[in-house]
């Protein structure tokens, strides 16, 4: 029979022990599926893969469309989103003290924050893709700014809450009228800030597969109009590695650590420029 | 300066003024008008399929393309249960890893351990999906699945959860994905909130001679409750929602089985596969009305998140 303070010491032991382990299997998966991608997707990424196209089955090729679609749909998304993303964040964090608006935009703005980026395809698909026909960059891209507005319009109210009253003061003393305040002083003041949470909305998106499958689709040929279906890394990876044709399942790891190195090198990128904690969530 | 001058130029500032203004309420005013977009149009897409199923679609699990039955139990099912097993493993490891991060990790520690598991939440889902159909699965199936099988199987009441062949995809292996991704979710925000817990209180419990382990257990996690709540809802929203993954694994199979082992469907996954193949009016809307159901519930699963944390937030600021 134990004594109390030796059970004691012994269930605090075990937790603290568990919560060791805990953190153990989180890096365990880390590790793994980052070792998974390097040891497939290493060897398959060849010079090839920058400057060939996605080929037909059982033949060698590149992904040079798909990352040229992936690159331009990404840029186009965070052209779109981002300052309609930073207007409704500074409304928020200056503006909003009053009235419903502020508070409802906030709390539907964390909602559609998490929510399922596969609806969000399938509304561009109602709403552009059918209406014009056929599949095209452009509803990839549109599809893509919509998830890039609720990351940045988070990260730049909270930066801008950040900045002290002081400064929005002093610059008013000096009669400087409040739209000069906040494209002057309190916006560059945030903006590293800012330039954060754009970063983290493109390595968001340039990961998303869901929203572009009912939307940009595939292109197996090089194409720069955006008004035609286009290819991009995500759904290419999608299809190449659900083929049963072995070239395209390397090419597919190749894609797929491509991806994963240019997320994770945005994410890192991301907290080097801006030293706080940020939210994930 | 003159005074007319003066004027005009303060009349141009207000005017500046109340236009910049605007156009930032404008911006705001967009996000809402885009949830109503989002659910105006799902709702006109669905329509038909509401038409000729009605309350039945939720209720029916046939889904037969040819004869154009369509019937939603399946997938819900599928999606319901993939993200309770993801809950069931995701909730204790993260509450090790936040526990572990606030209490025990040495200070030097906490930063690159944060960003690691921050960084297993940047990793896009296809590689989840890849890495689980590819990697996970095949091993899933030589060792663990038999075990499983063998060992649960024959159990009375979980018996027939456990029942089957060992094929490496299904419903847990899709669980099992589920969690590792939601893991960092949960885990950061318990962090998080595990970090608002004021000093006084935990050093009072310390100075009583309480453990770490009974600080967390009988201090921390009662304070933070609500908060803890939220983010598990956070990550359970996460993981309704989440498609790739889930789409290579699950197996997409149309069935309703008992066994956790066998090859289901989620709504997610059902909408990645069949959407861009669907013919007939009726076939395609069917699978938006899947996904007005899925937007339906992930929305009232992160307003309930969301509304957890807010009250944790509020009641910090009028205890300090």
């Amino acid at each position: 029979m134990l004594t109390l303070y030796a059970r004691r010491r012994l269930i605090n032991a075990m937790g603290l022990g568990i919560s060791a382990l805990a953190m153990l299997f989180g890096l365990f998966w880390l590790g793994w599926i980052l070792w998974t991608l390097l040891a497939n997707g290493l060897p398959h990424l060849t010079t090839a893969v920058f400057t060939q196209m996605t080929p037909p089955p059982n033949s060698t090729g590149g992904l040079l469309n798909a990352i040229a679609g992936s690159l331009m749909m990404t840029f186009l998304a965070a052209l779109i989103g981002t300052p309609i993303g930073i207007l409704a964040g500074t409304y928020l964090a200056e503006f909003g003290q009053r009235g419903w608006l502020a508070p409802t935009t906030r709390f539907i703005n964390d909602v559609l924050l998490s929510a399922p980026s596969i609806v969000i395809g399938l509304f561009i698909y109602e709403m552009y893709v059918l209406k014009i026909g056929h599949f095209s960059g452009w509803a990839g891209a549109l599809a893509l700014s919509i998830l890039v507005i609720p990351i940045v319009i988070r990260t730049t109210e909270n930066m801008l809450r950040l900045v002290p009253n002081t400064l929005r003061e002093a610059a008013a003393a000096l009669g400087a009228p409040q739209w000069k305040v906040i494209n002057m002083v309190t916006l560059r003041a945030a903006r590293a800030g800012i330039i954060t949470g754009v970063l983290l909305a493109v390595a968001r998106i340039s990961g998303e597969t869901a929203p572009l499958l009912f939307t940009s689709l595939n292109n197996q040929f090089w194409s720069n109009d955006l008004n035609r279906p286009m290819a991009n890394l995500p759904v290419v990876i999608f299809q190449f590695a659900m083929s049963p044709y072995e070239d395209w399942q390397n090419l597919a790891w190749a894609g797929a650590l491509l991806i994963t190195i240019s997320v994770l090198t945005l994410n890192v990128l991301a907290r080097v420029l801006f030293r706080q904690k940020s939210t994930t969530y | 300066m003159p005074t007319f001058l003066r004027e005009v130029h303060m009349k141009r500032h207000n005017l500046l003024d109340i236009l910049f203004r605007n156009i930032t309420r404008l911006s705001a005013f967009a996000v809402l008008l885009l949830l109503v977009a989002i659910i105006v149009s799902l709702v006109i897409g669905s329509i038909p399929s509401i038409k000729s199923f009605g309350f039945k679609f939720l209720t029916s699990a046939e889904w037969n393309p040819v004869m154009e039955e369509f019937g939603a139990l399946i997938p819900i099912i599928g999606t319901l249960a993939t993200s309770a097993i993801a809950l069931l493993i995701a909730i204790p490891v993260s509450f090790g890893i936040a526990l572990f991060l606030t209490e025990l990790s040495p200070r030097w520690l906490r930063r690159p351990l944060g960003i690691a598991i921050e960084l297993l939440a940047g990793i896009p889902s296809i590689i989840y999906g890849m890495w689980g159909l590819f990697v996970f699965a095949p091993l899933f199936a030589d060792h663990v699945q038999p075990w499983l099988i063998e060992e649960l199987g024959p159990l009375p009441i979980f018996g027939p959860l456990f029942q089957g062949i060992p094929m490496g995809i299904g419903m847990l292996t899709a669980g099992i994905i589920l969690a590792i991704m939601v893991i960092p979710f949960i885990a950061s925000v318990m962090r998080d909130v595990f970090e608002v817990v004021p000093t006084l209180l935990k050093e009072s419990a310390y100075g009583l001679g309480a453990t770490t382990w009974e600080v967390m257990w009988h201090v921390v996690l009662p304070y933070t409750k609500i908060g803890v709540a939220g983010g598990i809802m956070l990550g359970l929203g996460r993981a309704l929602g989440e498609t790739m993954a889930v789409t290579f694994v699950i197996g997409n199979a149309h069935e309703l089985s008992a066994s956790l082992l066998m090859p289901g469907n989620s709504i997610s996954s059902a909408l990645a596969n069949e959407f861009n193949e669907a013919v007939g009016e009726l076939y395609t809307s069917a699978l938006i009305e899947l996904g007005l159901i899925l937007f339906l519930i992930t929305f009232i699963v992160l307003s309930l998140a969301r509304y957890m944390l807010y009250m944790l937030t509020k009641r910090e600021g009028s205890t300090t």
